[in-house]
């Protein structure tokens, strides 16, 4: 195959990024991953395998976790994003930040930020009820977590240097610590409604 | 109160969970960076025909492509691997050919993805195997050990043996995949070169870079502040470094250029291959008689790594007739390199299973049969032990473990659909220390300044070394800023063969007791303070000659799925002998990691070979699967109180590889007791055992 002239599509897209109000123009090949660490200047997601495979780059988009390597930015308008960096509420670190560090659940660190954030984002799911491979009573209201539902339910986040045994005590940690503070993301500005891309662009 | 044994937290801990801590891909420049992109060959060997540059050149965005033609000279130095677009010759599938460059990463990567690249293929040999024709004897085994070692009479006592084992263990292809990919961004200013590398040692790959481009090491500057883990696979510099200095030197430009998952497998260094033959022979009472280890593994045509397999084996038991030898051929791979505990880790499970299956054999006890088997010196270096705690650790671990109560029968114990077992292995590790200088400034505010050039691959060593200044200067560890992972600071080694806090730590209480002693003439401090530089070239190389290594125990319950085949491990409990442990919060976590990727070698971690292709199938995490969460259940780990002063003056042994030395093994010896099944090649998956379970009752 002889290389063809690349056709480089672009859209202008408006996100609410950790609470600010953010219009962006995207390649339209660019995946949600690259667009916070390339041209956003938002480092602490990660790129572990950019193919889904490691949960090293997870965000949270409208309060789900989500592998931001295998989403197009594109796709993303009128979005509401939660990165590693709009966790922590001005200096207040987030539950799970603060049970990260308090059971070293980590080592290098390059798996933390989307172990947070899925950590988060678990939380959250069990609270609402979503069963998982291990859960016993599908039909509750709300799931308790306890070690075999933490290590289910985190295991789409691969650590190489094996923090395992420590992060399922933290996440449980996190928790524990009552309905909201374990799950609560900071908004820091109401949520608005998302212009139209022409507006945007205009 | 001692700083040395605190349970103190990371110091880069607040900026690791916030996201805030910037790897060699993240450092953000105001000024515009270019992205490389690794194109890589398609055939295993023969040459590039043609590479159509110009029609890529053409698509927008795009700057440069280098391929041999017009990439810059670099000088011989040893490494054909770091010896990138030199010529059209390809040795291995994966080489790189070709480093797209563009203005944004999609382009480069589309880029990448569209160049053709014509080749004309020659045959090639890629599959290792101890018949080999080409087998040969390399010189050395890494680092510099004795290839061979004979003493005695090991056929005869063979012969003569009341019990004895002759069995071969095998264990595949494994990759490190620190979750950090490598990753450099470099730029030349001038004739210096400024390097932002995902390291383990910023020292050597100033030095070798150097050497490669022809300027002298002080002329690259190279950072790792943070680097996503290692194992070896960031111990010397590999492809994208040499790969990202030439990208830069020919734009005129900042590039910045990272592996992809996939690129790892064949880019960044991997576990050869092994097969161990393993003969054992005991006289009636389970004495050791006689000890053969005879090690086969793979290196590259381009640079010869020769894994030293049997290594450990010379130092771990009492025998009188014993013989070890490694054997080694060079097919057309790329280059396997240091994997955590590299030699230890699959001889061991070579030697661990060998005396679990002897223990059957002669009807002993495992712990029973190493204890009559504990030498008194070290076998083969024939010198005392520095110090040698492995009963210590063997009891400890039996008692936590709840040893005494197993039923010692295979395949006796079956609960419904499982089949449940334990297992026991010994660990040990050398305890070494390069030379290394540090720097220490007293402020006339109070605070200190440390330079010390270790790399925090995870393993904590920011905060180590504060620790160890505190207690050299005797004051608390917040009065120190550390600074660490920069070529300009004095050389350091690398962070590996476990040996960083060591030989760092030694360095930084030189400096600092020179300081202290400075400091009591009671000067003034003049402004920009007292500074002493300290090496301990003098100090390592004075060390008497004695065998020092770290020992442990770990111990495995398993249970195998009797429908499935499938191994769960409920729990692993580990117990070491490492000598002075630092910080044990740190210190646990080094010790469970390391257990948990002794789980992933045993039950999960294989490279598939693809003898067609000429290359490992499985470059990803879908197709290599790593430990997850699920797969890690409860890990016990403890260690001994070691004094040994025959080490650094901080007393520590290193801990980063011992806990993955007898994981696996362990594991191993519990599938078997669990079902009668001995799996002697790694990974125990599920095909290996379903054929030959135990009815279900
Ligand atoms: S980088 Fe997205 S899952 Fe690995
Ligand atoms: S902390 Fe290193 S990969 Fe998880």
């Amino acid at each position: 195959m002889a290389a063809t002239r690349i056709e480089v599509p672009r859209s202008a897209i408006a996100i609410t990024l950790n609470g600010e109000r953010t219009a962006v123009e995207v390649d339209n090949r660019t995946s949600l991953l690259d667009l916070l660490r390339e041209q956003l200047g938002l480092t602490g997601a990660k790129k572990g395998c950019d193919h889904g495979q490691c949960g090293a780059c997870t965000v949270l988009v409208d309060s789900r976790r989500v592998n931001a390597c295998l989403t197009l930015a594109v796709t993303l308008d009128g979005a509401e994003i939660h990165t590693i960096e709009g966790l922590s509420d001005g200096g207040e670190l987030h539950p799970v930040q603060r049970a990260f560090l308090e059971r070293d659940a980590f080592q290098c660190g390059y798996c933390t930020p989307g172990q947070i954030c899925s950590a988060v984002g678990a939380i959250r799911e069990a609270k609402d009820g979503w069963p998982s491979h291990v859960t016993e009573d599908l039909s509750a209201a709300a799931v308790v977590l306890d070690d075999e539902e933490v290590r289910e339910r985190m295991s789409g986040n691969l650590c190489r240097c094996g923090a395992y045994a420590n992060i399922v005590p933290a996440v449980l940690d996190a928790a524990g610590e009552g309905s909201d503070d374990g799950t609560d993301l900071p908004r820091r500005e109401e949520f608005h409604p998302i212009p139209s891309v022409e507006e945007v662009a205009g | 109160m001692s700083a040395i044994g605190a349970s103190l937290a990371r110091i880069e801990g607040i900026e690791k969970v916030t996201g805030a801590a910037d790897y060699a891909y993240e450092t953000t420049a105001e000024q515009e960076t270019l992205y490389g992109w690794v194109v890589q060959s398609s055939i295993v060997t023969g040459r590039i025909l043609d590479i159509g540059v110009d029609a890529v050149l053409a698509l927008p965005g795009v700057v440069e492509v280098v391929t041999w033609r017009n990439a810059p000279h670099l000088e011989d130095t040893g490494d054909g691997e770091l010896n990138v677009l030199q010529h059209a010759i390809i040795s291995y599938r994966g080489q790189p050919v070709a480093v797209v460059i563009a203005e944004t990463l999609e382009t480069a990567r589309e880029a990448a993805n569209v160049l053709e690249v014509s080749y004309s293929a020659g045959e090639s040999d890629v599959l290792m195997s101890p018949d080999h024709l080409r087998l040969y004897a390399p010189d050395k085994v890494n680092p510099a050990f004795e290839t061979d070692s004979v003493i005695g009479e090991v056929d005869v006592a063979l012969a003569d043996a009341v019990t004895s084992i002759d069995h071969s263990y095998s264990t595949p292809a494994l990759f490190n995949n620190p979750m950090e990919p490598h990753a450099t961004t470099a730029e030349w200013q001038g004739g210096r070169l400024e390097l932002v590398d995902s390291t383990q040692g910023s020292s050597v790959t100033a030095e070798q870079i150097g050497a490669l481009f022809g300027i002298p090491g002080e002329a690259v500057h190279v950072r790792a502040e943070h680097v996503g883990g290692g194992f070896g696979s960031k111990g010397s510099p590999r492809p994208n470094v040499p790969l990202a200095a030439i990208a830069a030197k020919i734009t005129g430009r900042r590039v910045k250029l990272a592996y992809t998952r996939q690129m790892m497998s064949s880019l960044a260094g991997y576990r050869t291959p092994t097969v161990s033959r393993m003969r054992l022979g005991a006289d009636a009472d389970g004495r050791l008689t006689a000890i053969s280890h005879e090690a086969f593994s793979q290196t590259s045509t381009l640079f010869e790594f020769a894994e030293q397999t049997a290594e450990a084996t010379r130092h771990m038991y009492a025998a009188p007739n014993r013989r070890t030898t490694h054997r080694l051929v060079a097919l057309d791979v790329p280059t396997p390199r240091w994997m955590r505990a590299p030699g230890e880790c699959p001889g061991m499970y070579a030697l661990e299973s060998a005396m679990d299956e002897l223990a059957a054999a002669a009807g002993i006890d495992p712990i029973e049969l190493r204890r009559r088997n504990e030498p008194e010196r070290d076998p083969e270096l024939d010198v005392p032990y520095s110090s040698r705690d492995l009963i210590g650790c063997m009891e400890r671990g039996a008692e936590l473990f709840g040893w005494a109560e197993r039923d010692p029968r295979p395949a006796a114990h079956i609960d419904g659909r499982w089949a449940i077992g334990t297992g026991m292995a010994a660990s040990t590790y050398p305890a070494m220390a390069q030379p290394s200088g540090a720097v220490v400034t007293a402020m006339p505010d109070g605070r200190y300044r440390l330079g010390i050039n270790a790399t925090d691959i995870g393993t904590g060593s920011r905060t180590v070394m504060r620790q160890i200044a505190a207690d050299a200067l005797d004051v608390e560890p917040e009065a120190i800023d550390i600074r660490i992972a920069d070529s300009n600071l004095p050389k350091a080694s690398v962070a590996g063969g476990s040996s960083g806090t060591a030989s760092w730590g030694w360095a930084v209480t030189k400096a600092c007791r020179e300081l202290r002693i400075s400091l009591q003439t009671g000067m003034t401090i003049p402004p920009d303070g007292i500074t002493v530089t300290a090496t301990t070239d003098a100090e390592i190389a004075a060390q008497e000659e004695l065998s020092r290594h770290a020992f442990g125990a770990q111990f495995v319950e398993v249970r195998v799925d009797l429908d499935s085949g499938e191994v769960v491990v409920p729990r692993m409990v580990g117990v070491f002998a490492a000598g002075r442990i630092m910080n044990p919060r740190l210190a646990r976590s080094q010790f469970i990691g390391a257990m948990t990727m002794g789980l992933g070698m045993a039950l999960h971690e294989v490279g598939e070979l693809d003898t067609v292709l000429g290359d490992y199938a499985n470059h990803d995490f879908a197709t290599y699967h790593i430990p997850a969460c699920a797969d890690v259940k409860d890990i016990r780990v403890e260690w001994l109180d070691e004094e040994d002063t025959h080490l650094s003056p901080m007393g520590g042994k290193g801990i980063g590889e011992i806990g993955i030395v007898g994981a696996a093994a362990a594991v191993a010896n519990a599938v078997a007791h669990a079902t009668g099944i001995r799996v002697r090649d790694l990974p125990i998956q599920p095909d290996k055992l379903i054929a030959d379970l135990p009815a279900r009752f």
